[in-house]
C-alpha cells in the first residue's frame, strides 16, 4: 500500500525519530511511504489557542500538500484528530492504520525492556483509540507492559494551556510523573510527542523515572536508542 | 449602586489558581470528594444499557426548547397562570432581584428559607434581599454551611465540597445558634443542623426556590432535592417565590423521564432522585396560597442566538463535569470567579456576562480540552468545542495575536519553514554540548521559555531534520 506520512510540525522541530520510526515500521511491513514536501502544520495549535483564520488557512494549506493520497498516517493523536474534525482528508493516527486498515498487530519489533504506557486525551476520547496502541506493544518481543495508575487522566500538557495557566499544568504534571514512577517502568510510552515532551520534561527531574519514548520507536525497534 | 455580579470574575483564573493551588488542604478535600463521586457516577451509568439514547434525547429536547423559546415560555405562562401563579418576567439580576424583595415586602416578611438554587446564586439574590433588609437562611445543609462561613459555593452541586468535616464543626461551632456538640461525625453535624432548620421551616412566611425543570405544557415546576429541606419549603410558609431561568423548560411533562433518570445517576450517582416534588400553580388548604414564578433571562436569550455556544444552555446543573474535570480537581470552585466554576462554567460565565465581564474572558483557556467533561455529560454538551469557539472569538493579548500570525505565515510555505527550523537547530548547536551530561534537555531558558522550564524540562532541536534524514535515505 502507498501511505503519505504527515510528520507534523513539533516532530518536525523537535522529535524527528518519530516519523523515522513510522517509515521504518511502514517498510518493514513493505508499504511504500511516501513524504508530500509541501506539509508543514494542520492548524491545531491555532485553532486551539483561539486563531480560527490561521487556523483555516494551515488546514487547507495541509489539504492541498497532501491531495490525492489516500491513506495517511500520522504518529499524532491530536493531529489525526484535528484534521478528522476540520478537513476531509483519509488521516489515520498509526495504531489505526496497523490494526484497523493493515490488520497488523505484531510488526516484527524487539524492545527488552519494561514499558507503561499513557493514552494521551486525544486518542482516548477523540480518536476513541481503545488498546489498539497497548495490543500493538504486547506484540512486541521482550517487552513487558505494565499498567499506569489512573490513565486516562490528563498530563496537563494541552498545547499553551501548559504556558497560559503554568501552575495547574505543572500540579497535573506532577500527579502523572508520580503514577510513571510508580510503575518502575524504564519507558513511558504515548502516542503524542507534545504530550510527551511535557510529561518527559518533568520525568527529567525525577531521578529514577521512565524516560518517555514514542511508541512508534518502540515499535520500529529503535526505541532503545532513545 | 453597583454590586459585583456572582457569575463576573474579578482575577484573571491563571492567578486565582494559583493562590487556590498554596492550599494544600483544599486539593486534599477536593482530591477525595471527586474521585468519591465520579467512581459512584460511573458505576450507576454503567447499569443503564440505554444510557447513549438518553444522552441524545435529552440534548435534542433541549435543543427543541432554545429553537422555540419565545412560544414555549408563553405556553408555560398561559398554563401556570391558569393554574393560579403569577408570571413575572426579568431581563437580568437587578430585575430579577428588585420582583424578589418587593414580593417578599408585600407579605411584611423580614426573613425568608431558601432551597438551594443557582438562578439565586447567579442573580446574588441572598445579598440584594440583606440590602433590602430581608434575611434568607439557606435550608440545604452544605448551602447552609458556605452561608455560616460567609463564604461562596465552590462547586454546583455541593457547595462546601471545599470543607473536610473538622473545618465543618468549627464553622458550625462559631456560626450556628445553640451549637455545642464536640464530635465531627457527620451524623452529629447533620442532626444539629436539622435541629436548627426545623425550628426555621416552621416559622417562615415566606419561601425562595429555582427549578430544575419547568413544563411548558402544564405550567409545572419541579425540584430534586435529596434532604427534604425542599419539601419543608414548598409546602410550609404561605409563600413560594420561584426563580427560574427560561433554559429550564421543557416542552411536554413526557420529557421528564428522561431527565429524571440522568439527572441523578449523573449528579449524586444515585439511581433515583430522594425527593421529588412537581407542583402546578396552587391548590386550596394544601401547600402555599401564593406562588409566584421570576422567569429569568440575565443573558440567556443572547446565548441561544450563538449557533456554537448555545449548546452550553443545555445544561442540567449535574455537575458531573466537574468532577471528572482534571483543572477543577486541582483548583477547585473559587479559582473560576464565578457561582457556575468547572468546564460548564467555564462556557456559561462567559456567554452569559459577555466576554468583556471582568476577567470571564480567561475561562474558556482554563482547560486542557482533554474532554472527560463532554464525555460525562448527560445532555452531550461538547464543552470542549465551545471553549475553543469562545477562545477564538473572545480577546487576546496583542503580542502573542502577532507571534501567532508570524507563525502561521511562517508555516504556510514550506521554505520559510526550513528556514525556520534550520535556525532553530542552528542555536541548539552550543545548548546540546552543555546538556549532553543530563540527557540533552534543558532545565533554565530565558524568556519566553522560561514559562515552560518552569515546570519541565525543555527539548532541543535535534542535530538532523526528518526532512534531510528523508533525503539521504530515500532518495530517487
Amino acid at each position: 500500500m502507498r501511505i503519505a506520512l504527515l510528520v507534523t510540525c513539533l516532530n518536525e522541530a523537535l522529535f524527528p525519530r518519530a516519523g523515522m520510526a513510522v517509515v521504518t515500521v511502514l517498510e518493514r511491513l513493505g508499504h511504500t511511504v511516501a513524504f508530500p514536501p509541501e506539509q508543514t502544520c494542520c492548524g491545531q495549535l491555532h485553532a486551539n489557542t483561539g486563531y480560527a483564520a490561521p487556523a483555516r488557512e494551515l488546514e487547507r494549506h495541509t489539504e492541498a500538500a497532501f491531495a490525492g493520497h489516500d491513506v495517511i498516517v500520522t504518529p499524532s493523536g491530536s493531529c489525526a484528530a484535528h484534521l478528522r474534525a476540520h478537513t476531509e482528508l483519509p488521516v489515520y493516527e498509526l495504531s489505526e492504520l496497523l490494526v484497523d486498515v493493515l490488520g497488523v498487530t505484531d510488526v516484527g519489533a524487539r524492545f527488552p525492556h519494561r514499558v507503561t504506557y499513557h493514552p494521551t486525551c486525544h486518542g482516548l476520547r477523540m480518536l476513541r483509540l481503545g488498546d489498539r496502541p497497548q495490543r500493538l506493544l504486547r506484540a512486541v518481543s521482550g517487552l513487558e507492559l505494565v499498567d499506569l495508575p489512573e490513565p486516562e487522566q490528563c498530563c496537563g500538557f494541552g498545547g499553551t494551556f501548559a504556558l497560559k495557566n503554568p501552575g495547574v499544568s505543572g500540579a497535573m504534571l506532577a500527579d502523572k510523573c508520580a503514577n510513571a514512577v510508580s510503575t518502575g517502568a524504564e519507558y513511558l510510552a504515548a502516542a503524542d510527542n507534545s504530550c510527551l515532551a511535557h510529561i518527559g520534561g518533568g520525568l527529567a527531574r525525577r531521578p529514577g523515572a521512565p524516560k518517555p519514548v514514542h511508541y512508534a520507536e518502540i515499535l520500529a525497534g529503535t526505541g532503545a536508542a532513545a | 449602586m453597583s454590586r459585583h455580579l456572582p457569575i463576573v470574575a474579578v482575577t484573571p483564573f491563571p492567578a486565582a489558581a494559583a493562590h487556590e493551588l498554596k492550599d494544600a488542604q483544599l486539593r486534599a478535600n477536593l482530591g477525595r470528594a471527586t474521585r468519591t463521586i465520579r467512581d459512584k457516577r460511573a458505576r450507576v451509568v454503567a447499569e443503564v444499557p440505554d444510557w447513549e439514547e438518553l444522552r441524545e434525547r435529552a440534548a435534542r429536547t433541549k435543543d427543541e426548547v432554545l429553537d422555540r423559546l419565545p412560544e414555549l415560555l408563553a405556553r408555560f405562562e398561559r398554563a401556570a397562570a391558569a393554574a393560579g401563579a403569577s408570571v413575572h418576567h426579568a431581563a437580568d439580576a437587578a430585575a430579577a432581584n428588585a420582583i424578589v424583595a418587593e414580593l417578599v415586602r408585600a407579605q411584611g416578611a423580614d426573613r425568608v428559607v431558601k432551597i438551594k438554587s443557582m438562578a439565586t446564586q447567579e442573580i446574588g439574590l441572598n445579598e440584594a434581599l440583606a440590602e433590602a433588609g430581608i434575611t434568607a437562611i439557606e435550608t440545604d445543609l452544605a448551602e447552609l454551611i458556605v452561608q455560616l462561613a460567609d463564604d461562596t459555593p465552590s462547586h454546583i452541586l455541593v457547595p462546601a465540597i471545599h470543607y473536610n468535616r473538622s473545618q465543618i464543626r468549627e464553622i458550625f461551632a462559631a456560626r450556628m445558634p445553640g451549637f455545642s456538640a464536640e464530635s465531627d461525625e457527620p451524623a452529629v453535624l447533620a442532626g444539629a443542623a436539622r435541629e436548627y432548620l426545623r425550628r426555621t421551616f416552621l416559622s417562615a412566611e415566606v419561601a425562595v426556590c429555582g427549578a430544575n425543570f419547568a413544563v411548558a405544557e402544564t405550567g409545572s415546576l419541579v425540584i430534586v432535592e435529596s434532604e427534604g429541606n425542599g419539601r419543608m419549603c414548598l409546602t410550609l410558609p404561605g409563600t413560594l417565590i420561584a426563580v427560574v431561568g427560561v433554559e429550564k423548560l421543557l416542552p411536554r411533562m413526557a420529557d421528564l423521564g428522561d431527565f429524571l433518570r440522568l439527572l441523578p445517576r449523573s449528579s449524586t450517582g444515585e439511581r433515583m432522585n430522594p425527593y421529588t416534588s412537581v407542583f402546578t400553580g396552587v391548590t386550596p388548604d394544601d401547600g402555599p396560597r401564593r406562588l409566584h414564578i421570576v422567569l429569568l433571562d440575565n443573558g440567556r436569550t443572547k446565548t441561544a442566538q450563538d449557533p456554537v455556544g448555545r449548546a452550553a444552555l443545555r445544561c442540567i446543573r449535574c455537575s458531573a463535569c466537574l468532577n471528572v474535570c482534571p483543572v477543577y480537581e486541582r483548583t477547585g470552585g473559587h479559582a473560576y470567579g464565578s457561582v457556575y466554576p468547572g468546564p460548564i462554567g467555564a462556557i456559561l460565565s462567559p456567554q452569559l456576562t459577555g466576554q468583556d465581564a471582568g476577567a470571564n474572558s480567561s475561562l474558556p483557556f482554563a482547560s486542557t480540552l482533554c474532554g472527560a467533561c463532554y464525555d460525562v455529560c448527560p445532555v452531550k454538551i461538547d464543552i470542549p468545542e465551545i471553549l475553543v469557539h469562545l477562545r477564538q472569538t473572545g480577546p487576546k493579548p496583542a503580542a502573542e495575536r502577532a507571534a501567532m500570525a508570524t507563525l502561521s505565515w511562517v508555516m504556510r510555505d514550506r521554505r520559510r519553514w526550513r528556514g525556520a527550523l534550520r535556525a532553530a537547530r542552528t542555536g541548539a548547536v552550543p545548548l546540546r554540548a552543555l546538556t549532553r551530561r543530563r540527557g540533552g534537555t534543558l532545565r533554565r531558558a530565558p524568556w519566553p521559555v522560561s514559562a515552560w522550564t518552569a515546570h519541565r524540562d525543555a527539548p532541543l532541536p535535534p542535530p538532523e531534520s526528518f526532512r534531510d534524514w528523508w533525503r539521504r535515505t530515500h532518495a530517487e
